[in-house]
């Protein structure tokens, strides 16, 4: 399967997101910049980490009208799965391919940790090769991860059970302040994760955890 | 002609920024503030356009990029 890893001015996360794609069965990573405006070949896209334009207005605000972003769009209605990674995730949101919208953490501080969660939804192709009731360990490192949603919106990703992941208590808990301790969510239709924390700095074991393959596992055996 | 563009927080949204700037002032000793919310203050200068179509741009710039209708609400003055 080929996958596609976005690169914005900014990003820093693409050859983590790359080396951990590289490493897996029957996978070929390729770099897209952000310039490009086709990714219908691709099976898989990440959007990953990083700083996209300095964060300048808000974090992720002005990648949005990056070219890509028209085809990241119009493939989502096709169904192809799209994981966004931190500033990846805060792009999505700004793209209202995911609700709500990330602010500034509590403690107004830059948080770089390793932090622990729990996933609330194991029925779908980010989740599925999570052990149930596995807490799984990743590291965190955002500003604007403090995850913000209206009551009625709540009750919509409760509803259609959108939450993916929320922090939890061995890692220390909620490190941002964010709503319902949300780290990670699906869009509606399931084919769009969004997360804060970063499975591909959890990729090998030498990294001090490799949870976070569980999730690329998740997806890339499910397209595979 | 120039814009003068006030973003703010929605009421209801958590500004932790404000809430340190505001307890800062407290511990300093300066009594009487209740809440201080911090905001985006952006300035656009326009070339040779009628103060309609610089509303008309402004308010666009607003909705499409400076202000997340999420979060933010915004407003603008024009000036000569």
């Amino acid at each position: 399967m080929k996958v596609a890893i976005l690169v914005f001015p900014g990003s820093n996360c693409d050859h983590d997101s790359y080396k951990v794609i590289e490493g897996m069965k029957n996978t070929k990573p390729e770099f897209v910049w952000h310039r490009e405006n086709d990714l219908s070949k691709y099976d898989l896209i990440i959007v990953p980490g990083g700083f996209s334009y300095g964060d300048y207005l808000r974090a992720g605000a002005i990648a949005k009208f990056s070219p890509i972003m028209e085809a990241v769009i119009s493939e989502s209605k096709k169904g192809k799965k799209i994981i966004g990674i931190c500033n990846g995730f805060q792009i999505l949101i700004e793209s209202d391919l995911l609700p709500g919208a990330l602010i500034n953490n509590n403690g107004v501080k830059f948080k770089s940790k390793v932090i622990s969660l729990s996933t609330k939804n194991y029925n779908t192709a980010f989740t599925n090769k999570i052990p149930k009731d596995k807490e799984i360990f990743m590291p965190i490192a955002h500003r604007q991860g403090n995850y913000t949603a209206s009551d009625n919106l709540i009750k919509e990703l409760q509803d259609n059970e959108q939450i993916a992941f929320t922090y939890s208590k061995s890692g220390g808990g909620n490190p941002n302040g964010s709503c319902l301790n949300i780290a990670g969510i699906f869009n509606k239709q399931k084919n769009i994760l969004g997360m804060m924390p970063h499975p591909e700095r959890a990729s090998d074991s030498i990294l001090g955890s490799d949870d976070g393959l569980l999730i690329f596992k998740s997806i890339v055996e499910g397209i595979a | 002609m120039k814009a003068k563009i006030y973003i703010s927080y929605k009421e209801g949204i958590l500004d932790p920024q404000g809430k340190t700037v505001g307890s800062a002032l407290d511990s300093m000793g300066i009594d009487g503030i209740k809440d201080l919310r911090i905001g985006k203050y952006i300035e656009i200068s326009f070339g040779d356009i009628s103060r309609e179509q610089a509303e008309v741009v402004t308010d666009e710039s607003c909705r499409k990029l400076l202000a997340n209708p999420n979060t933010e609400t915004y407003h603008f003055k024009l000036e000569e």
